[in-house]
């Protein structure tokens, strides 16, 4: 009997994708694991507009006329702030998750670019150190790899309270990629499916944290930046509770941004969009009169240049990049195409950090598949993607006649949606309304 | 032997003189008078200097402690010797919560009674403390050793990876992943070394030894009770 195709109508509320998840749940009883970040489509810098120049507005002539980029983090109490020639760092991504080749490759380019990168959990690698200019150093709940010689030759300390993808929760790093030099660093046994706490060891509340803060600064001398990385849950107290424990630096971080391993209930399910928590981030420091004493750097989601220009109208100092910066070194490329099939994926759609099987080389520690990242080509990728960045973000600057791109400002965004004008807190387009707002 | 008053001197002038230090100083004793619960107290040591502070402290004192030998004639805060990495720290009187927290190498003594989350993510470091342990001591304890002479509180060793814990007297229930394992002659011998080392009596014979089961190293849907 032929099946009359017309008549197959899929159910809304069971896609393939849920049909498929709630089989796998059945099969194994274990929650999904994955890399890679949110799936789920949510409001975002998409839903932004420049309104550029007009009659009321001066442009300013593209490569002609200056538009600076530079930005200096972490100026508050630190007798050594960061100095970088452009507004966009790369987020802290482990020695574990992703392999010493991607790691070196990232400090290559952001010391070309006279930018910053960032350890993560695990520790700091000799590979990273050496070919980063600016380093920053993460102190997480783990406290994987954690020593003072490394806090001391890093040039900014991250405490990370939480991540975008998980706000609440802690790491993982499963067995496949627990190798003896992974292990090693992180004082565990090969080959176990490792979870790190979701708190601190040794302080509890915003109180206590203004004190550890005092002691991270009295072992480093008082000469690096303190920044406080927040998952984006509620940025009109976190980022208030920050400033007040004493942070040079708040470093937040949407749902959008990425992981190397998480539940896949978590990454979809839990935190708020990078758009509102930038808005109510600015809010809260502007309420405390420390917007820009106490820099603003966003993460979760950041692409292009436009995304950069958007997050710094909104009142960020500066952007931070982690899926985009693997992306740039080669995730979801489509080459190795057999490879992608093998771990039950396809390029585009791959989020198989987790298994360590990445068929280009970035979040892996086989040795065969790392060797398909060239540090040394994988630098000059993403250095050209943040160069692309730098100029889309000056152009656009340029076009609202800005001289610097810390001078964009929300007046110069129109939202497309009344949700992204309500989270953005800017003008529905061709409207002068923004909702919530009298 | 150098004086500091650190109710004429601050704390980030003591810190500032000790981080000076060269690795062959001769200013090798130091005597810290009035700490009055200061944070942060001699924290980021990094030459094998004896540091002898008269009086409470506050937190983190000692922290991240390399080389130093760090001893507290009072009670300390929370996180004493948070991170040591090595030398001696030593306690006369009580440790509040975490302490030893993450600590990578050295020896903790804590010759009084210390608070919860005695020794939590230790990765290496010896712990030893006189009396008794709070609840949830040895949480997610890496490796090293903790010694507790005393009694320990409740979840002792909850998600234990390959640290060893000794307790002398009695314990409370067991956390997620932490059994009792055979107390052989050669973990008696070791702990036998380590009291010695601390400075520590006690009667060995009263001494049980826990560890990890290792059920919960790898994800299976037969384990997930224990994260319930």
């Amino acid at each position: 009997m032929s099946v009359d195709r017309r008549t197959l109508r899929p159910s809304a509320t069971f896609p393939d994708h849920v049909l498929a998840e709630i089989h796998r749940a059945a099969d194994r009883g274990v929650y999904e694991i994955r890399g890679f970040g949110t799936k789920r489509h949510l409001p975002g810098f998409d839903d932004l507009l420049f309104l550029g120049a007009s009659m009321s507005r001066y442009p300013l002539e593209g490569y002609r006329e200056r538009c600076d980029t530079d930005v200096v983090l972490g100026d508050r109490f630190a007798s050594r702030p960061v100095e970088l020639a452009i507004p966009i760092t790369v987020a802290g991504m482990s020695f574990g998750a992703l392999g010493a080749n991607a790691k070196e490759a990232i400090g290559r380019a952001c010391t070309a670019m006279g930018t910053s990168s960032t350890t993560g959990d695990g520790g700091m690698t000799e590979e990273e150190r050496r070919s980063s200019k600016t380093l920053v150093y993460q102190v997480l709940p783990s406290r994987y790899g954690m020593n003072p010689d490394d806090l001391r030759r890093a040039d900014a300390i991250e405490i990370v309270v939480g991540q975008g993808a998980k706000p609440g929760g802690g790491g993982m790093l499963l067995g496949q990629k627990i190798t003896e030099r992974v292990a090693g660093m992180r004082d565990l046994p090969v080959g176990i499916d490792q979870r790190s706490a979701c708190r601190h060891p040794d302080w509890t509340g915003p109180d206590d944290l203004a004190i550890k803060i005092r002691e991270l600064r009295e072992i480093t001398d008082w000469e690096k930046p303190v920044y406080i990385k927040i998952g984006a849950s509620r940025p009109q107290y976190d980022v208030p509770l920050a400033v007040k424990a004493g942070a040079d630096v708040v470093v937040l971080d949407g749902m959008q941004g990425g992981t190397a391993a998480t539940q896949d209930v978590f990454i979809e399910h839990v935190g708020i969009p990078t758009l509102p928590a930038v808005r109510r981030a600015v809010e809260a420091l502007q309420e405390l009169d420390m917007h820009r004493k106490v820099q603003l750097v966003v993460s979760g989601g950041i692409r292009t240049g436009a995304d950069v220009a958007k997050a710094l109208a909104l009142g960020a100092d500066a952007v931070s990049i982690g899926s985009a910066a693997m992306v740039a070194l080669g995730c979801n490329r489509p080459v190795h195409v057999e490879d992608y099939h093998a771990i039950g994926t396809e390029p585009g759609a791959c989020h198989h950090c987790h298994t360590g099987r990445c068929p280009v080389g970035v979040t892996t520690q086989d040795a065969d598949l790392e060797a398909r990242l060239d540090p040394e080509q994988g630098a000059r990728r993403l250095r050209n993607y943040l160069t692309v960045m730098v100029l889309e973000l000056q152009t656009i600057a340029r076009a609202n006649g800005k001289s610097h791109v810390l001078n964009l400002e929300p007046e110069d965004l129109v939202a497309l949606t009344v949700e992204a004008a309500a989270m953005a807190g800017v003008p529905l387009a061709g409207t002068d309304w923004i909702p919530g707002r009298e | 032997m150098t004086s500091v008053d650190l109710s004429a001197s601050s704390v980030r002038e003591l810190n500032a003189r000790l981080h000076a230090l060269p690795a062959d100083t001769n200013e090798t004793a130091w005597r810290i008078a009035e700490p009055r619960g200061a944070h942060a107290v001699a924290a980021g040591l990094t030459v094998p200097v004896s540091v002898e502070i008269d009086g409470h402290v506050g937190y983190y004192c000692g922290g991240m402690n390399q080389a130093a030998s760090v001893t507290i004639n009072g009670h300390c805060g929370t996180g004493v010797a948070e991170n040591m990495m090595s030398g001696t720290i030593r306690v006369r009187g009580n440790a509040s919560q975490c302490a030893g927290a993450s600590g990578h190498g050295g020896l903790l003594v804590i010759e009084g009674d210390a608070g919860p989350r005695c020794g939590i993510s230790m990765k290496g470091v010896d712990i030893v403390v006189g009396g008794s342990v709070g609840h949830m001591s040895a949480f997610m304890a890496q490796s090293g050793t903790l010694a507790v002479c005393g009694d320990a509180g409740e979840d002792l060793g909850d998600s234990i990876y390959e640290a060893t814990l000794y307790v002398g007297g009695g314990v409370g229930r067991l956390g997620a992943d932490c059994v009792e394992k055979e107390m052989t002659t050669r973990h008696r011998e070791m702990l036998s070394a380590l009291l010695e080392r601390a400075g520590v009596e006690a009667d060995l014979s009263t001494f049980r030894r826990f560890g990890s089961a290792r059920r919960l190293y790898h994800f299976h849907v037969d384990n997930a009770d224990a994260y319930r």
